[in-house]
Parts: C-alpha cells; sequence; structure tokens
C-alpha cells in the first residue's frame, strides 16, 4: 500500500517559483497555460499486511505535522492499494 | 556569562557565532550539539545560521525534532533570551517559538550581499543597547528569508511592537527597494510575545568587527551582556 502526499504553497501565498514555470511555458507558446504551482510529492510505502485505517489515520497525521508547514502550505494524499 | 551556540549537522555559522559571543563579548561560549537535550546551565542561546540537515524538507522543518529543541522551549519558556540568526530563526518558526513563516526570496536567488535593518523595537534582550531607529550595516546571506505570516499574526506584531528590524535604504526609510526578498512590511527579524525569543534573517555575527567591514551587528551581544547582567538568573 503506498499513499502519495502532494504538498504545495496555499492559494493565498505567491508561488514564484510556479510563476516562473508559467512565464517560461508562454514563451514556448503554451499560451492556454495561465497559472501554474509548483509542490512537491511524497511516497510512503507502507508495510505489507498494515490496517489500512490505521495507516490513513497516520498518514494523516504525517501530512499535517510533518511535511507541511500550515502556516503556508496544503496538502493532498492519494492511495494506490 | 555562559552562551550556548547550538550546533546542528549542517550549520556553519556556529564558529562565527562562539567568536562573537566568546572572544568579542567575552563572555563564556559553549557549543551545544543538537542530540543531548543539556544545555550546560547557559543563560543565553544562540542558534546560528546554515543548513540544518541539508535543509531537507523545508528549512529548519528536521531540526525542530532534535532533542535540544524540546530543551531550548522550556528555557524560553522561562523567559531565558534565545537569538536564532538566519537558519536560526527558520528553526524557532518552525518549532513554533516564532509566528509565521520563511518562504523561498521573491526573487528565486540565494542572495548574498551587505543590507542595511533598522532597528524597530529595543525592547529585547537583544536590542536594549541599540537606540531606537538605529541602522545597521549587516550581510545576509539566505535563499529562503521572505518572511510571511497572516493578517491577523501581522497586525499583532505590529500592535504589540515585535518588529524588531526591518530592512531599510542606508538613510533608514523601509521601501520596497531595500527590501531584499520580498518579507512582507520589510521584516528582517521578530520576537515572541515574551520579547525574550528574537529570530532574524541577518547576521549580526558576521559584522561584529571593524576588521569584517562593519561591527555594527555586535550591537546584538552587547545589548545580550547587559540584558543578562541586569537580571542574573
Amino acid at each position: 500500500m503506498k499513499a502519495f502526499v502532494t504538498v504545495a504553497l496555499k492559494k493565498t501565498v505567491l508561488d514564484p517559483q510556479g510563476k516562473a514555470v508559467q512565464a517560461a511555458l508562454a514563451k514556448l507558446g503554451h499560451a492556454a497555460i495561465r497559472d501554474v504551482r509548483q509542490g512537491k510529492c511524497f511516497e510512503l510505502d507502507l508495510a505489507a499486511g498494515t490496517n489500512p485505517a490505521a495507516a490513513r489515520t497516520e498518514v494523516e497525521r504525517v501530512a499535517r505535522e510533518v511535511l507541511t508547514n500550515p502556516v503556508i502550505e496544503e496538502f493532498s494524499i492519494r492511495w494506490d492499494d | 556569562m555562559k552562551i550556548g551556540v547550538v550546533v546542528f549537522p549542517g550549520s556553519n555559522c556556529d564558529h562565527d557565532a562562539l567568536h562573537a559571543a566568546g572572544a568579542l563579548a567575552g563572555q563564556e561560549a559553549v557549543a551545544l550539539w543538537h542530540d543531548s537535550s543539556d544545555l550546560q546551565g547557559v543563560d543565553a542561546v544562540v542558534i546560528p545560521g546554515g543548513f540544518s540537515f541539508g535543509d531537507y524538507l523545508r528549512t529548519g522543518a528536521i531540526a525542530r525534532f532534535s532533542p535540544v529543541v524540546d530543551s531550548l522551549k522550556r528555557f524560553a519558556a522561562q523567559g531565558n533570551p534565545v537569538l536564532g540568526i538566519c537558519n536560526g530563526f527558520q528553526i524557532l518558526c518552525e518549532c513554533g517559538l516564532l509566528p509565521g513563516a520563511l518562504m523561498r526570496n521573491a526573487g528565486l536567488r540565494y542572495i548574498c550581499k551587505p543590507v542595511h535593518i533598522r532597528v524597530d523595537s529595543t525592547d529585547t534582550p537583544f536590542t536594549q543597547a541599540a537606540v531606537p531607529g538605529q541602522i545597521l550595516r549587516v550581510p545576509i546571506a539566505h535563499g529562503e528569508g521572505n518572511y510571511t505570516a497572516d493578517a491577523a499574526t501581522l497586525a499583532e506584531l505590529e500592535r504589540d511592537h515585535r518588529i524588531v528590524f526591518r530592512y531599510c535604504t542606508p538613510t533608514g526609510a523601509i521601501t520596497a527597494e531595500a527590501n531584499p526578498n520580498g518579507s512582507v512590511a520589510n521584516i528582517a527579524g521578530i520576537c515572541n510575545a515574551g520579547r525574550n525569543v528574537v529570530g532574524l534573517m541577518p547576521h549580526p555575527e558576521r559584522a561584529s568587527e571593524a576588521m569584517l567591514g562593519s561591527a555594527d551587528g555586535f550591537v546584538v551581544f552587547r545589548s545580550l551582556i547587559e540584558a543578562l547582567a541586569a537580571s542574573p538568573r
């Protein structure tokens, strides 16, 4: 079982890296791409036989308390069973 | 007086801080390894600059789980002086001793150059020997110094005069041009509600003797010595 945690700056926080990527894409002619947000992805591999409910609780806690700085970032989790 | 300088894997300004607090300020300065919770009976703690744990995950994000940080939280809660410089400021924000966060510089570049900062509060143990509004020429050296906080926190910082240093022009004006990294309200340093924990991105320890081009930053250490002498533990 794997969890993919995506962490990105909150929508209300200016993302200069995303802006720079968007500007580069625009220069390359990709005019349809109006906005880019850059973040990071953590791939968490859980031991076989881990209780799914417990795993979800644990991964959510890790995402909230360690992988994200709640002042500026937010996260989402995708599961691959 | 005994001043401790915390050393994490990746700290690289620890010896500059030890030199400023020891040889220059004439105090006993000791290194405190991050993996020990023993603060060795120090009177004040400096968290130096560098790249603790390679700045992986986020700047200061892994350092905050070191045993020394729990001791530091108790030490700070007792009202003792704690100074975070550069990566030390980032660690203080990550561990919750100071509010807000330090993001990637608005210009995306690592910046290493002398800047001017204005002392906007002398009501801290690290600025009490300065004159209100005093302008210091000190270097910055960071890629993530863009201070931000939510509107309520900022309003509280302004109201309680907890913005200790702001980036300014050589004559002390607070302008967008004088702001090197995009920090909100030109914030270069702040303090906690108790005023004993101060964090700043510029490096006063690197500008503490004339030989280094500026001794302006030494007022931070002179303030600390005065503060400790005035209220011994």
